[in-house]
């Protein structure tokens, strides 16, 4: 227990650490201003503005923003999708994979480009290693790029008096993957190489066991196929851009993926230092750092809550197995104890809870364990982070964003409360950013229960689950909460490349995606135009505990007004069911 | 004084006209307009229709349970509009006695001002902009208009609600005079400003009636975020069907979650208590507004009003007393006291200014320095005038004069002489303390000065402070010199101050202040406050000012009391922080109805819910039952709360908003669930379930 907290003590502070100093680079890399890597790639920058005619200092308006965004992840969308489709005529495909079915490469295009990552394919014998570098991995870059991008066409809009530009969308989106993306995760992925994730363009090789696996069936298995492929550089930033669709299957519980404990850590850290840094930029850069690591205290303490609930329910297994004689469940110095079922040996109830939350909290996706596996509320936990709607850091960019449609709203009712029309960050929140923030708070809310509601009454569906009852419940859900959180985790346990399941899910990732990022970039082109109201002693703060606590509150709340009736016909019908 | 502020909140007569109007606004096209209402009223309906339908063999589920749930609905709609028509109530009984004041009167049209006996009959409704008329005691004034001639005292009690008259003459700032008032002495001549229909009474009615009531920014933004709020439990409710059938299909039994109840669900969660009465909170505000004599030409105003985080206020009448007092008299050039004392109080004998009756009672309290027999003295008083600037008497041969130190200066220089080093320092000293030195001088030589003070309101330094603690600046206009601005600016404790204020300064400092994201409240009377009042965010105007002013004020004080914009911001801020507050109480109930409906739907289906079931209600029909009573009745039991608004103090904003969550949103969690059991216990007891 002690060796626990130690343990989730040190890995929050070395991430706070890194992001710390990340968040200010990041920040001047935004305001254009100058950083130890300017020398090195203005000119690689500069040279593309130039091919490209990008004006650099064009200040676009949102409408325009919001176009170029919409345009680019629309070219996006059909170029992946083609590659995808295409991938058996497409080189550097030595298996010889073939090429998806419409429906399945519509998911998977739709789940990159928004950043989700839902897998509904299996990476090691459905992806080329064109589709995989070309398809994939670019997608892996730019969508976590955009959702930066529209953070800071946000920022800009807090900052600006009067004023009508948001920026130039491509000049952002070259400078995140440039200065910020691209040496990141080369960074990684040589820390990952070191550990011993495979990065090659090798065909599969088959090995012989050490020690040969009887099945079932009698028949005696000698061999195993072990796959290869450029896998560490896509894992670093599958991990680094909140996008989580892993290489291979299993994803990070697979030992080419991460091998080591070392890089366990890595890749867990990677999941949350840019969404982490961007509070403190955020901070920075609109002259505020308490608005900044307001927000971040807000977020940790959810994040805290949530890592000490699985942890807590994983830990004490269930009452089931504490029943029988032969499991001892308790943690000791030779093993984890707890609810084992689904998690690696190697990483045991501590580090897989540690992901489970990490990675929901985040919109990651990426697991190192089964989350089907986990107990009805350590499973409950990911699922609830993904339903409110990806805000404890959540994905790159729109984590923060997201937030801040919730800060917006707590604003409204706390302000009223004390008597003034609310203000955030010296901007009146007015009639139009009240709708705006709605859609921003509630989409996710509204997708994930119109998604599943309707799943939940297709008959074909229920022949997807694995279980019957309250779980199966809870597995279709989870598949809805991920795609509407943006997510991409999977909770296993669902046969999920089904017509049906394809074309819903991608439907609703691309609402949850793209709906709240156009409804903030057209908060912030109004905040922008808006005057800055004078702080007094009867302005609301944003920044003290009570906002804090309030904020928490607010999102807690949402959340358990939209999701308790599912849940309680999910996870919570399954608690009590297992508690007898 | 009368203030329609002592009429109890709630009387009979408005209850029963209330309860009327609740009916006539069951109207679909009345119900549309409020959307988290409406769809209470469309969940009546249906419920209606499916009891309807139950006596004709339909069964959703027990026929008793639809119809006692669909009565609770149509209750729950009745509550809401009644809540609505209280608050509207107020507003009608002022607006019908207003309206018996604009009764159409013969008025008396004359072609000129020298021409009063060509006198025309007319009424009043067709008189025109730039009309005269001649109106005499005991008459009616026709239309809103300016007084071209004549002085003549008025009644306007039926406008302002003060019995005393008040005086309205051609010239100078009281020359405007409102249709529906009554002239009781005198005759005045009247050029009329307004037309019928465009009066200041016609904006009254419509304003107290609510006739013209929009929805305001605010108002609207709250409301967005209700419906957003309802969109949700409308998709809760929607999907948690598909979950029960889903669920249901798993267990191979029959789905147990019936239409009667998922409405049951919904209503409870929709944010009914806060959208049944945020109309009321608002329309209450308005009426606030109105006991307080003041008149509010649009509901925006008052949210401004909430906002304004910098007051300019002017010296006389809100800081200080109107008037200065003589506190001392100091003596220059080795004059005696006495002797300025006694020159002094004769120059002032004819002095009727609060300032010079001021100087007669120092100089009787400190030298017992009586009135004289003026007839022997041969006495000659010198009137002030704007050209000498200097008042005074003239007595068998010497001449007494007091001034200002520039206008003694040039009467001293005039005649050869010159003001000593000393008196410019006294005077320069008093000026420094807040004061106002006036020299007096006897023929032509500088007796001393006497110290005109400045009296300050006994507790405007608390409310300023107060106001502080709110955020509130405060700044105080004076036309006082710099020094004598700073020194009273000190002592009274607020915040800034502009001295030497003309017209264009204060429209200068407004603007000032707005570009630094300041919203910037003032009160004014005179035609040159216009430009001011016009940019300023919140402007009150006196209703003893003039047209100009009031044209360009967004409010109306009627009883011309420059503090009334303390008063002012007061319920501005109480109006907002009544729906902040019960939109958190609506919210946080939700939890509590979770709690009874949730276990009451599905524990057939898993019985390890009834865990859930922590109130420990009954069964699942009362739970249900208790719940949408409940919901119902929380609306009536607030009605109070937000037709008085809650209760506001001025503390900061932190302090504010933690009260008021501990008050309302952690109150609003645990009531519910006190209430829910109380109303299962009672539902139980008498076998209704």
């Amino acid at each position: 227990m002690e060796n626990t907290i130690v343990q989730y003590g040190l890995c929050i502070a070395i991430l706070v650490a890194l992001a710390v100093p990340l968040g200010g680079y990041i920040g001047k890399v935004m305001n254009g201003e100058k950083v130890f890597l300017t020398r090195l790639l203005s000119p690689v920058e500069r040279l593309i503005y130039r091919t490209l005619k990008i004006n650099k200092e064009e200040q676009m308006g949102w409408k325009k923003y919001a176009v170029s965004i919409g345009a680019f992840s629309l070219f996006s969308f059909v170029f992946l999708f083609l590659i995808l489709l295409l991938q058996g005529v497409l080189p550097l495909n030595p298996q010889g994979v073939k090429g998806m079915s419409p429906d399945l490469a519509f998911n998977t295009a739709v789940s990159y480009v928004t950043n989700t990552n839902w897998q509904a394919y299996k990476g090691e014998v459905s992806m080329s290693y064109f589709s995989q570098m070309a398809g994939l991995t670019v997608q892996n870059f730019v969508s976590a790029a955009v959702g930066i991008s529209v953070l800071f066409a946000l920022i800009r809009g807090f900052v600006k008096v009067k004023s009508e530009g948001l920026g130039n969308f491509w000049a952002d989106l070259t400078r995140i993957l440039l200065y910020i993306l691209i040496p990141l995760s080369i960074l990684v992925s040589v820390l990952l190489v070191s550990q011993g994730v495979v990065q090659n363009l090798n065909r599969n090789e088959t090995v012989e066991l050490i020690e040969p696996v009887v099945t079932e069936d009698g028949d005696e298995i000698t061999e195993a196929t072990v796959p290869m492929g450029p896998a560490a550089s896509q894992i670093a930033i599958k991990q680094l851009g909140t996008n989580g669709g892993g290489v291979f299957g299993t994803n990070s519980a697979f030992p080419l993926e991460n091998p080591t404990a070392l890089s366990n850590l890595i890749e867990l850290i990677s999941i949350l230092l840019i969404p982490v840094s961007l509070c403190f930029t955020f901070g920075r850069n609109i002259r505020d750092k308490r608005q900044g690591v307001a927000l971040f205290s807000a977020m940790l303490i959810l994040l805290l809550l949530a890592l000490s609930a699985t942890f807590a329910a994983e830990q004490s297994g269930t009452p089931q197995l504490k029943a029988q004689e032969s499991v001892n469940i308790e943690q000791t110095d030779g093993q984890a104890g707890g609810n084992m079922e689904g998690k690696e040996a190697r990483f045991g109830i501590a580090d897989s809870a540690m992901w489970a939350t990490f990675t929901t909290a985040a919109a990651n996706g990426s697991v190192n364990s089964m989350h089907d596996s986990y107990t009805p509320l350590g499973g409950a936990v990911p699922l609830l982070l993904m339903q409110i709607g990806e805000v404890v850091f959540g994905g790159a960019g729109s984590g923060l964003y997201g937030m801040i449609g919730f800060a917006i709203m707590t604003v409204f009712i706390a302000g009223l409360m004390v008597g003034r029309t609310p203000e955030y960050l010296g901007k009146k929140i007015e009639a139009h950013e009240m709708k705006m923030a709605c859609i921003i708070c509630l989409m996710t809310s509204v997708a994930i229960l119109a998604g599943s509601g309707i799943a939940a009454l297709v008959p074909a569906v229920e022949k997807s689950v694995n279980n019957t009852g309250a779980h199966a419940l809870t597995e279709i859900l989870y598949a809805f909460s991920s795609a509407g959180g943006n997510n991409g985790s999977s909770f296993a346990g669902l046969a999920a490349n089904t017509v049906f399941l394809n074309l819903s899910l991608g439907i609703v990732m691309a609402l949850v995606r793209f709906i709240p990022m156009m409804a903030i970039l057209s908060v912030a082109g109004n905040m922008a135009k808006k005057k800055k109201t004078a702080v007094t002693t009867g302005t609301l703060s944003t920044c003290g505990p009570l906002f804090v606590g309030l904020l928490i509150f607010v999102i807690l709340l949402i959340g358990a007004l939209s999701f308790l009736p599912a849940l309680s016909l999910g996870p919570i019908a399954e608690y009590f069911q297992m508690i007898g | 004084m009368r203030r329609r502020g002592k009429d109890r909140l709630i009387t009979k007569k408005l209850v029963i006209r209330a309860v009327k109007d609740s009916f006539i606004k069951l109207a679909p096209k009345t119900e549309i307009k409020n959307p988290v209402m409406f769809l209470v009223y469309l969940c009546a309906c249906i419920t209606t229709l499916l009891f309807i339908a139950g006596l004709f063999g339909f069964q959703d589920t027990s026929t008793g349970f639809v119809f006692a749930v669909a009565v609770i609905l149509w209750f729950t709609v009745l509550f809401a509009n009644f809540a609505e028509a209280i608050a509207e109530g107020h507003g009608k009984a002022q607006a019908d006695s207003l309206r018996a004041s604009r009764r159409d009167v013969t008025a008396y049209r004359i072609p000129s001002a020298d021409e009063k006996d060509k006198k025309e009959k007319v009424l009043s409704s067709m008189l025109k902009t730039g009309d005269l008329v001649f109106v005499e005691a005991g008459q009616h004034i026709p239309a809103d208009g300016i007084v071209v001639e004549g002085a003549a005292s008025v009644d306007e009690s039926t406008i302002t609600g003060e019995s005393a008259p008040v005086i309205r003459e051609a010239q100078g700032e009281r020359n405007s005079v409102t249709g529906g008032t009554t002239v009781i002495s005198d005759y005045l001549v009247i050029q009329v400003t307004k037309e019928a229909g465009e009066r200041f009474l016609d904006k009254m009615i419509a304003m107290v009636e609510g006739a013209a009531r929009k929805k305001t920014p605010n108002e609207i933004a709250l409301e967005i975020f209700l419906v957003a709020l309802t969109i949700i439990f409308i998709f809760v409710t929607l999907s948690l069907y598909a979950f029960s059938s889903f669920s249901a299909r798993q267990a191979d039994i029959v789905n147990p979650t019936t239409i009667t109840s998922l409405i049951a669900l919904l209503v409870c969660l929709a944010p009914t208590t806060i959208g049944a009465l945020l109309s009321a909170i608002g329309i209450a505000g308005m009426s606030r507004l109105n006991r307080a004599n003041v008149l509010a030409m649009s509901g925006r105003a008052i949210e401004a009003a909430g906002d304004v985080d910098v007051l300019l206020l002017d010296k006389t009448g809100t800081i200080t007393l109107g008037n200065r007092q003589a506190s001392r008299f100091i003596p220059v050039d080795g004059h005696t006291e006495q002797e300025l004392a006694d020159a002094a109080q004769l120059s002032s004998l004819a002095d009727e200014t609060p300032e010079g009756r001021s100087i007669v009672i120092l100089a009787k309290e400190t030298f017992g320095i009586r009135e004289r027999n003026l007839q022997d003295m041969q006495i000659e008083f010198i009137p002030f005038t704007a050209k000498t600037r200097m008042s005074g008497v003239d007595l068998r041969g010497s001449e007494i004069r007091k001034g200002s130190v520039d206008a003694i200066k040039e009467y001293v220089e005039a005649a050869g002489g010159r003001v000593s080093s000393q008196c410019e320092a006294v005077a320069s000293q008093v000026s420094q303390k807040g004061g106002t030195p006036l020299i007096v001088a006897k023929n032509h030589e500088v007796l001393g000065v006497i110290y005109l003070k400045d009296i300050i309101k006994a507790g405007v330094r608390e409310k300023f402070s107060d106001l502080r603690k709110m955020g509130i600046k405060t700044i105080m206009i004076t036309g006082d010199n710099p020094v004598t601005a700073a020194a009273i600016a000190a002592e009274a404790g607020v915040d800034d101050f502009l001295a030497e204020a003309a017209p264009e300064q204060k429209l200068e400092k407004i603007r000032m202040l707005q570009e630094a994201g300041h919203l910037v409240a003032m009160t004014g009377d005179g035609t040159n406050d216009a430009p001011a009042l016009a940019q300023a965010d919140v402007a009150v105007a006196m209703n003893s000012g003039t047209q100009a002013a009031k044209e360009a004020g967004n409010m109306v004080d009627l009883d011309s009391s420059p503090t009334k914009l303390i008063e002012v911001v007061h319920i501005g801020k109480q109006l907002l922080m009544t729906r902040g507050s019960l939109t958190t109480f609506s919210i946080a109930n939700d939890v509590a109805k979770y709690f009874a409906i949730v276990p009451a739907m599905f524990a057939g289906l898993y019985p390890g819910l009834s865990a859930l079931n922590i109130m420990g209600l009954s069964s699942a029909t009362s739970a249900i039952l208790s719940a949408v009573i409940y919901n119902a009745l929380i609306i009536i039991a607030l009605i109070p709360l937000a037709l008085k608004g809650v209760k506001y103090r001025e503390v900061s904003a932190g302090r504010l908003l933690f009260r008021n969550l501990l008050f309302y949103g952690v109150g609003g969690i645990v009531t519910p669930f006190v209430c829910i059991k109380l109303i299962d216990m009672l539902l139980t007891s008498i076998g209704l379930s």
